[in-house]
């Protein structure tokens, strides 16, 4: 049984958690900790928390955060956003986090990649790939990094394969497209990507309702939905998420 | 006996090993990382954790010596569990790595899981019980349990399976004979499931602990 999980995204900044978070009788909605406990009471599969901390003398509270966060919370969180070095991953690794996701740094020396999946496992290295659509690509899509600001002229579908085949374990693939848009996930570049790779892929970028969750999984072939906005501003619960996934035939662990 | 039960988690270098502590001291032990054998002698109970790969867990508990302390664990009757690779690891091998010997506590081996799925099986999945074992005792049915693994023991004959998954076919979940548990998904990221199913550990060694 294939089973899709619902991955709700919290970005951080120090330590905190920012573009905050509407639940109701929240004491600290910054607080990540509390966030992430509530999300493992409302049934999130997994949590991933982006760090956007700016400074890099800062990062040191986000280890504190991954250490405070997996004292309390029993689900398997991802950490990403700045990590640089095979240290910076097992810091955050030996801290409590699960995994750990790589980027625009993966992209700069690729070896990153393996390395983290040598030492630590292939499980617990995630590959973030920021797509957008590009005539140019063979695929049509090519990856950015530096949050989708910077071109590479590195086809997507062909990064793909080769962090496959460096160790990576995951990736979490985000249409710059459709991030922020609410227009739902790319599901062309979703199925894309889903498709050819032996690894789970998480869909994200774009969900602006609980539909396109069930789409990500049916038309996207994606094995996790990420998504953000949709639950942090109490529009819709996990479990009204899991609800209407399971309305549409997909599994799902129930809340 | 008084106060929680002191429960050891070997602790040979190798991966995260705080959730696991962390949650054994929520399900009420006394939980320490260590590679103490005279700590290990004294506990009431003996983690063996494991993640990454078959070969470097196996050459990091023989580099560290707990590979004999674990075997010791397992021979002197207390409760014992391993977790995920810490589970594979107390096979005869693994196809993973080819010509390495595992702990041969029980004496087959861990087989990739066949394809057409997608490996790792990343995801939450259901704990179909085979016969009634403590290690699932008060837990209602469906039982989700978080996996993360390419590889799983094989089912053997089957007497010592506590529970499968349907990964494409049935997938060894837990296996238990005597005083050893072993559990391919990780209790201590499968929420309450998983800290029940720590306490149900927990529970075992403090019993053991008065005998």
């Amino acid at each position: 049984m294939r089973v899709a999980r619902v991955i709700p995204c919290l970005d951080v900044d120090a330590g905190r958690v920012v573009k905050g978070v509407n639940f109701v009788d929240i004491r600290d909605a910054g607080d990540p900790v509390e966030l992430a406990a509530r999300y493992d009471a409302e049934g999130a599969d997994e949590l991933v928390f982006l760090d956007i901390t700016a400074s890099s003398d800062r990062r040191d509270t986000t280890v504190a955060m991954a250490r405070a966060v997996a004292d309390e919370v029993f689900i398997p969180f991802t950490i990403g956003g700045g990590i640089r070095t095979l240290d910076d991953a097992r810091l955050l690794l030996r801290a409590g986090a699960d995994k750990v996701s790589v980027n625009t740094a993966a992209v700069r020396r690729p070896e990153l990649v393996s390395e983290i999946s040598r030492e630590f496992g292939a499980q617990c290295c995630v590959v973030a790939i920021d797509a957008r659509s590009s005539s140019e690509a063979p695929s049509g899509y090519e990856v950015f990094t530096h949050g989708g600001r910077t071109r590479t002229g590195i086809d997507c579908l062909e990064w793909v394969a080769e962090v496959e085949r460096l160790g990576a374990g995951e990736i979490l693939l985000t249409s710059m497209d459709r991030d922020g848009t609410r227009e739902g996930f790319e599901l062309k570049l979703t199925s894309k990507v889903a498709t050819a790779v032996g690894i789970p892929v998480i869909a994200s970028g774009g969900v602006g309702s609980l539909d396109h969750l069930v789409e990500g999984v049916t038309e996207g072939k994606a094995d996790a939905v990420l998504a953000a906005s949709i639950f942090h501003y109490g529009e819709h619960t996990i479990a009204e998420a899991k609800t209407r996934m399971a309305q549409a035939g997909i599994p799902v662990r129930p809340t | 006996m008084t106060g929680r039960p002191l429960v050891a988690i070997l602790d040979y270098g190798i991966g995260n090993l705080h959730s696991a502590q962390k949650g054994f001291e929520h399900a009420g032990a006394d939980a320490r990382l260590t590679a103490d054998l005279g700590l290990i002698r004294a506990a009431d109970g003996v983690v063996l954790p494991g993640v990454g790969a078959f070969a470097p867990c196996m050459a990091a508990l023989g580099r560290t010596g707990l590979d004999d302390a674990a075997l010791r664990a397992v021979q002197s009757g207390r409760p014992f569990m391993g977790i995920c690779v810490g589970m594979q690891v107390l096979f005869a091998g693994s196809d993973e790595a080819p010509g390495v010997s595992g702990l041969g506590v029980f004496d087959r081996m861990v087989r990739w899981i066949p394809g057409p799925v997608k490996r790792p099986q990343m995801q939450w999945n259901v704990l179909q019980r085979s016969g009634d074992h403590r290690m699932l005792a008060d837990l209602d049915d469906p039982i989700w349990a978080y996996f993360v693994h390419s590889l799983a023991p094989e089912m053997g004959d089957a007497s010592d399976v506590v529970a499968t998954c349907d990964y494409g076919g049935p997938v060894v979940a837990a296996v238990a004979r005597d005083n050893v548990w072993a559990a391919q998904f990780h209790p201590e990221k499968s929420s309450a499931v998983g800290l029940q199913i720590l306490a149900n550990f927990v529970t075992a060694s403090a019993a053991a602990a008065t005998n």
